[in-house]
């Protein structure tokens, strides 16, 4: 089959109609609004349950509705999978130095000194701007903060 | 006398229309290179505390604002699709248009939001969660850029009735452009 006639062929394979895909787009903008609202709790589960946990259902529902992910060939999944999994390998590999400033016979020296010189900033930074009572933006760029 | 459609266009391997084959191996590609930075952008973002500080400069609400719009772009580009497969080539060229005024909705939304950040003087080389922000979202940015032209040329097939088979092709990699957006959101902009 030509692509072309795929194209006029694919509206009964995919078989929803304008009103479902404006439903499915609602759906996302609810689930925006509570991503964004969800940190304003101050809880730190909430907020990665409501920005992180909502991202992954958003994906899901523009994956599966908007790609139409789920009606295509296995191969597409499989692609697309290995993909995902060098990223698992990636972080897998790379994390333990990265996440981690120090080890059982190493030592990121560097990373130390910069995590706490930039702490330091902050908080003198947050400091002056209580004093003062100006915005954010007028902070240090380093390690500039509220 | 033979085609003059190029074969890629006539050609199903895999039981999949050739141009849809390839576009699903652009966003594989993709998904390293988008990966890759997000993975090393959250390593980095565990290793470092102060982050978090850092991360209360970047603006929310041009973040939201930005989210909502790819949504809306995303939804133009479905029916676009929804359109083409009902042979109605005029109406995808316009949905493919409005698709096209999200992206630029988008894009002068992060002008305004990266401008205002420079001249606080939060630019690329002012720290890692600096660097990181920059080369992400701007990497994203050109994305949407490449995507914007791209439905340019296939919208103006389509007003025409041509190849409108493509205007799937670009939606689903619209749809990645959005699907990493959904991601770069909490990352960049919710979690400080």
């Amino acid at each position: 089959m030509s692509d072309t006639n795929h194209a006029a062929a694919g509206g009964a394979a995919h078989g929803h109609d304008e009103k479902y895909y404006i439903k499915i787009w609602g759906i996302l903008c609810v689930l925006l609004v509570v991503s964004i609202l969800g940190p304003e709790l101050g809880n730190f589960y909430v907020m990665l349950v409501t920005a992180f946990g909502i991202a992954f259902v958003k994906a899901y529902l523009v994956a599966k509705h908007f790609m139409h992910l789920d009606t295509e060939k296995p191969v597409v999944w499989y692609m697309l999978t290995c993909c995902l999994a060098f990223m698992v390998l990636f972080f897998a590999a790379v994390s333990p130095d990265v996440m981690n400033h120090e080890g059982r016979r190493w030592v990121n020296v560097s990373a130390i000194r910069e995590t706490e010189r930039a702490l330091e900033a902050a908080k003198s930074a947050g400091q002056h701007e209580g004093s003062t009572e100006h915005g954010g933006g007028e902070a240090a760029p380093a390690g500039g903060g509220h | 006398m033979a085609s003059s459609k190029p074969i890629a266009t006539t050609r199903s391997a895999t039981g999949i229309p050739t141009g849809r084959l390839a576009v699903w191996w652009l966003i594989a590609s993709e998904i390293v290179i988008f990966g890759g930075v997000l993975v090393s952008y959250l390593m980095h973002r565990v290793g470092h505390p102060e982050w978090a500080y850092q991360a209360e400069h970047t603006s929310l609400l041009a973040g939201s604002i930005n989210t909502f719009i790819l949504l809306t772009s995303s939804l133009f580009a479905v029916l676009a699709h929804h359109a083409a497969e009902h042979g109605d080539g005029k109406k995808a060229a316009k949905l493919l248009g409005l698709t096209i005024g999200g992206g630029f909705l988008f894009l002068i939304v992060k002008s305004i939001e990266w401008a205002n950040e420079i001249m606080h003087g939060y630019t690329i080389t002012s720290s890692g969660f600096w660097a990181f922000y920059f080369t992400a979202a701007g990497i994203h940015g050109s994305h949407v850029i490449a995507g914007m032209i791209i439905m340019g040329f296939i919208a103006k097939d389509c007003w025409h009735g041509r190849e409108l088979q493509r205007v799937e092709y670009a939606g689903i990699y619209w749809h990645f452009v959005d699907l990493v957006w959904i991601f770069l959101f909490p990352l960049l902009y919710i979690a400080s």
